[in-house]
C-alpha cells in the first residue's frame, strides 16, 4: 500500500485555559490514503475541531500540539513553522470547508474579492490574470447560477446552500490535494444536505482528491465516506472503512453511537452520561465512566489500538464482549 | 437611495424648527433687553421705547418668531442688532473657517486614531495596548483650552516653530476666495507661500482639537477591531491562507470602522462647541470667535443664526454618516 496522503499519530494538543489546563486531544491516529474520504466522527466537544485546527496550522495561542505528528506528503505539519503553514499550506495544499458558511463569509465583501483574495496569494503562478475565469469555471462546476453574476454579490445575498457552494469553489480554488471539511451540511436543510453531499463526492472523484470529512453524524458517514474514524474526548477508539465499522462496530462507544441512530434505535435511549470535561479527563480509557463493560483495568491503563485485520483498529481490549442488552 | 435622501432631508426640517423655537425662545427670556442694549448706555427711556417698536420687539413673543421664521425660510437671517450688516454674510465669511479647522483635525483623528487602536487590538493586552489606553484616558481628560495655552507656549513662544494667531500670515494675504478652505484656495491660485503659511497656522488649533477626538476614534477602533477579531470569518479566512495583515487591516478593519464612523459623525458636533474655545484662543476667523462676540454684544440676531447653521451642519452630517454606512455595509446599502 502506498503512503497515506495524511497520517496523524498519536497527537496530543492542551490548551491552556482558565480553569488549568485542558487537554483536548490525547491520542488521536488517523489515515487518509489518496483519493478516499475519510469521516470523522464523535459527538460535540470530543475534539473534532481542535483536530482540523492542528493540522491547519491554526490552533489558538494557548494550545500547544504536546506529543505526536502530522504527516502531510511526508512533512510534518505539527513541527513546521508558521511561515510554511501559511504559504505552502492552508489555501494552497489543503482547502478548508466550514461548518456555517454565512459566519464564516465577511458580511461586508462581494464573495468574489474573498474568493479571489485566497487565490492571490495561492493559485500557481502561471494562472496569474486568470484568476476570476477560473473561478467562474468553478462555479459553474458547483452549480451556482449565473457565475459571473454570483462574483459581484455580497453573501448574504445568497441562499445558505448556495453559500456553501460557494465556498466549496472557494477550497477548491488553488486545486488543494486535500480537502478538509468542517460539518459543512448541518447548517442546512435535509434536501440541500443531500444535493451537497451528492456533489462533495463527485467533486472529490472529479479532481481526484481527498478528503477529510468531520460530522458527528454517521447517517451522512454512511453516503459519503469511505472509511471512518470514531474519536471520543480526544481519543481515536475505532477506525475502519465504512461498511465493515457499520457492520462489525467493536469498541463500546462505537457501537453505542451507531445503536443511536434513527435507522438502527429500537427505542431512545442515548449514551448515558455526557463527554467528560478535557480539564479532569477520566485517567486510562476516557470512555470508561459511560462504557457498559469496563472493568478496573480501563481505569488505569489506556488501551493500545489494535489491529484486529490490516484496516480495522479498535482501542477495546474488551471489544470481543457483547454489551448489556438496555446498552446495545 | 435618493428616496432616503429626501426623506432625510425632510425628516430634518421638524428637527431644525425644534431648534429654532428653542433658541428663540431661550435668547428672549434672558434678562437682557435687546432694545435697551441696541440704544446704548445713555439712551433716553423715550429712545429706547421707539427702538422697541422700530424692531417689533412689543408684539406678542409668538408673532416676532412667526415673522423670524418666514424670512429665515426666504434665505434671510436678518440684520445685526449691532453692525447692521447682514448676518448672512457674517455666517458665509466665518463659516468656512471652521468648517476648515474641524475637518483637519478629524482627518488628523481618523487618520491616526484607527490604525492606532487596530495596532493595540492586534497586541491586544501588550505594551502598546495598554500605552494606548492610559493616553486615550489622559487625551478625554485633558481640557482643550488648557492644552491650546501649553502647545502656544511650547511651539510658539518657546521653540518659534509655529504662529500664536491667526489663520495666515499677515503679509503673505488670504488666498483668492474660491471654497474658502485656505488650504485649498492657495493650491488653486498655485501659491505654495500661502499653502504653508495657511498649514502653519491651522497646525496648532487642530491639534488641540484632534487630541480628544483621536482619543474617542482610537477606542473605538480598538474595541471594535476586538470584536470583529472574535467573528467566525476571521478563523475562516486564516484557514483558508489570507496573509493575516490583510485579514486585520482589511478584511477585519471594514467591518470595525462602521461603528467608528458613527462616532466620527457625532465628534463632530463635541468639535463644532470646542472650536468655540480653541478658535477664541488662537484667534481663528471662523464662527465660534464669531459666536462669542454675537453672545458678548446680546446680538440675539447673529446667536439665533449661529445656532441654526450649526443645527443644519449637525443634521447634515448625520445624513452623510448614514451613506457612509451604506458604503461600507452593503446590508445597510439596501436598506437606503
Amino acid at each position: 500500500m502506498s503512503e497515506p496522503l495524511l497520517k496523524v499519530s498519536n497527537l496530543a494538543v492542551s490548551i491552556r485555559g482558565d480553569e488549568g489546563v485542558a487537554r483536548v486531544l490525547d491520542r488521536v491516529d488517523l489515515e487518509i490514503p489518496r483519493g478516499r474520504i475519510v469521516g470523522v466522527v464523535g459527538e460535540s466537544g470530543c475534539g473534532k475541531s481542535t483536530l482540523i485546527k492542528a493540522i491547519l496550522g491554526v490552533l489558538p495561542p494557548r494550545a500547544e500540539i504536546e506529543a505526536g505528528e502530522i504527516l502531510f506528503e511526508g512533512r510534518d505539519l505539527a513541527h513546521a513553522s508558521p511561515q510554511v503553514l501559511a504559504r505552502e499550506v492552508r489555501g494552497s495544499a489543503i482547502g478548508f470547508i466550514p461548518q456555517d458558511p454565512l459566519l464564516a463569509l465577511n458580511p461586508v465583501f462581494r464573495v468574489g474579492t474573498q474568493m479571489l483574495e485566497t487565490m492571490r496569494w495561492h493559485a500557481p503562478p502561471q494562472w496569474k490574470g486568470r484568476h476570476r475565469e477560473r473561478l467562474v469555471e468553478l462555479l459553474g462546476a458547483v452549480q451556482v447560477p449565473d457565475p459571473e453574476k454570483a462574483l459581484d454579490r455580497y453573501p448574504h445575498e445568497f441562499s445558505g446552500g448556495q453559500r456553501q457552494r460557494l465556498l466549496i469553489a472557494a477550497a477548491l480554488s488553488c486545486q488543494p490535494r486535500l480537502l478538509i471539511a468542517d460539518e459543512p451540511t448541518t447548517a442546512l436543510d435535509v434536501t440541500t444536505q443531500q444535493q451537497v453531499l451528492k456533489l462533495l463526492r463527485d467533486l472529490v472523484a472529479e479532481f481526484g482528491l481527498s478528503m477529510l470529512f468531520v460530522t458527528h453524524d454517521f447517517g451522512v458517514v454512511a453516503q459519503l465516506c469511505d472509511d471512518v474514524s470514531v474519536i471520543y474526548a480526544g481519543q481515536t477508539v475505532e477506525a475502519a472503512p465504512t461498511r465493515r465499522l457499520i457492520d462489525e462496530a467493536a469498541h463500546p462507544y462505537a457501537r453505542m453511537l451507531l445503536a443511536c441512530h434513527p435507522d438502527r434505535a429500537t427505542e431512545l435511549g442515548g449514551i448515558p452520561g455526557s463527554v467528560p470535561s478535557p480539564y479532569v479527563p477520566p485517567t486510562g480509557c476516557r470512555f470508561h465512566p459511560r462504557c457498559p463493560i469496563a472493568v478496573a483495568e480501563c481505569t488505569s491503563r489506556r488501551p493500545d489500538l489494535q489491529r484486529p485485520s490490516g484496516d480495522h483498529s479498535i482501542a477495546c481490549p474488551r471489544h470481543h464482549l457483547t454489551l448489556p442488552e438496555a446498552a446495545a | 437611495m435618493l428616496l432616503f435622501l429626501i426623506r432625510r432631508l425632510l425628516l430634518a426640517i421638524p428637527a431644525l424648527f425644534g431648534l429654532m423655537v428653542l433658541t428663540f425662545v431661550l435668547v428672549r427670556v434672558v434678562p437682557a433687553d435687546p432694545a435697551a442694549t441696541l440704544a446704548g448706555e445713555t439712551a433716553s427711556r423715550q429712545q429706547i421705547e421707539e427702538i422697541r417698536k422700530k424692531y417689533g420687539f412689543d408684539r406678542p413673543l409668538y408673532e416676532q418668531f412667526g415673522i423670524y421664521v418666514g424670512q429665515v425660510v426666504s434665505g434671510d437671517l436678518g440684520n445685526s442688532v449691532f453692525s447692521n450688516r447682514p448676518v448672512a454674510a457674517d455666517v458665509r465669511r466665518t463659516l468656512p473657517a471652521t468648517i476648515e479647522l474641524i475637518f483637519s483635525a478629524l482627518l488628523l483623528a481618523t487618520l491616526l486614531g484607527i490604525p492606532l487602536g487596530t495596532l493595540a487590538a492586534v497586541r491586544h493586552n501588550g505594551v502598546l495596548d495598554h500605552t494606548v489606553r492610559i493616553a486615550t484616558v489622559g487625551g478625554l481628560a485633558v481640557a482643550s483650552f488648557w492644552f491650546a495655552i501649553m502647545l502656544q507656549l511650547l511651539f510658539s513662544m518657546e521653540l518659534e516653530w509655529l504662529p500664536l494667531r491667526g489663520r495666515i500670515g499677515v503679509n503673505i494675504g488670504a488666498p483668492a476666495n474660491v471654497t474658502g478652505f485656505f488650504l485649498i484656495d492657495s493650491l488653486l491660485a498655485g501659491r505654495w507661500d500661502q499653502f504653508v503659511s495657511s498649514l502653519r497656522h491651522i497646525a496648532l488649533p487642530a491639534i488641540t482639537l484632534a487630541v480628544p477626538a483621536l482619543a474617542t476614534i482610537a477606542r473605538f477602533a480598538r474595541a471594535g477591531v476586538l470584536d470583529t477579531l472574535q467573528r467566525d470569518f476571521v478563523q475562516y479566512e486564516t484557514a483558508v491562507g489570507y496573509p493575516h495583515r490583510r485579514i486585520v487591516w482589511i478584511y477585519v478593519l471594514r467591518n470595525s470602522v462602521i461603528a467608528a464612523v458613527t462616532q466620527i459623525g457625532l465628534l463632530f458636533g463635541a468639535l463644532v462647541s470646542s472650536a468655540v474655545a480653541v478658535e477664541a484662543i488662537f484667534d481663528w476667523p471662523g464662527l465660534g470667535s464669531y459666536a462669542v462676540q454675537a453672545i458678548l454684544a446680546s446680538d440675539y440676531k447673529a446667536v439665533l443664526a449661529v445656532t441654526l447653521v450649526v443645527g443644519v451642519i449637525y443634521a447634515l452630517i448625520n445624513i452623510l454618516v448614514d451613506l457612509v454606512h451604506g458604503l461600507l455595509d452593503p446590508r445597510v446599502a439596501e436598506q437606503l
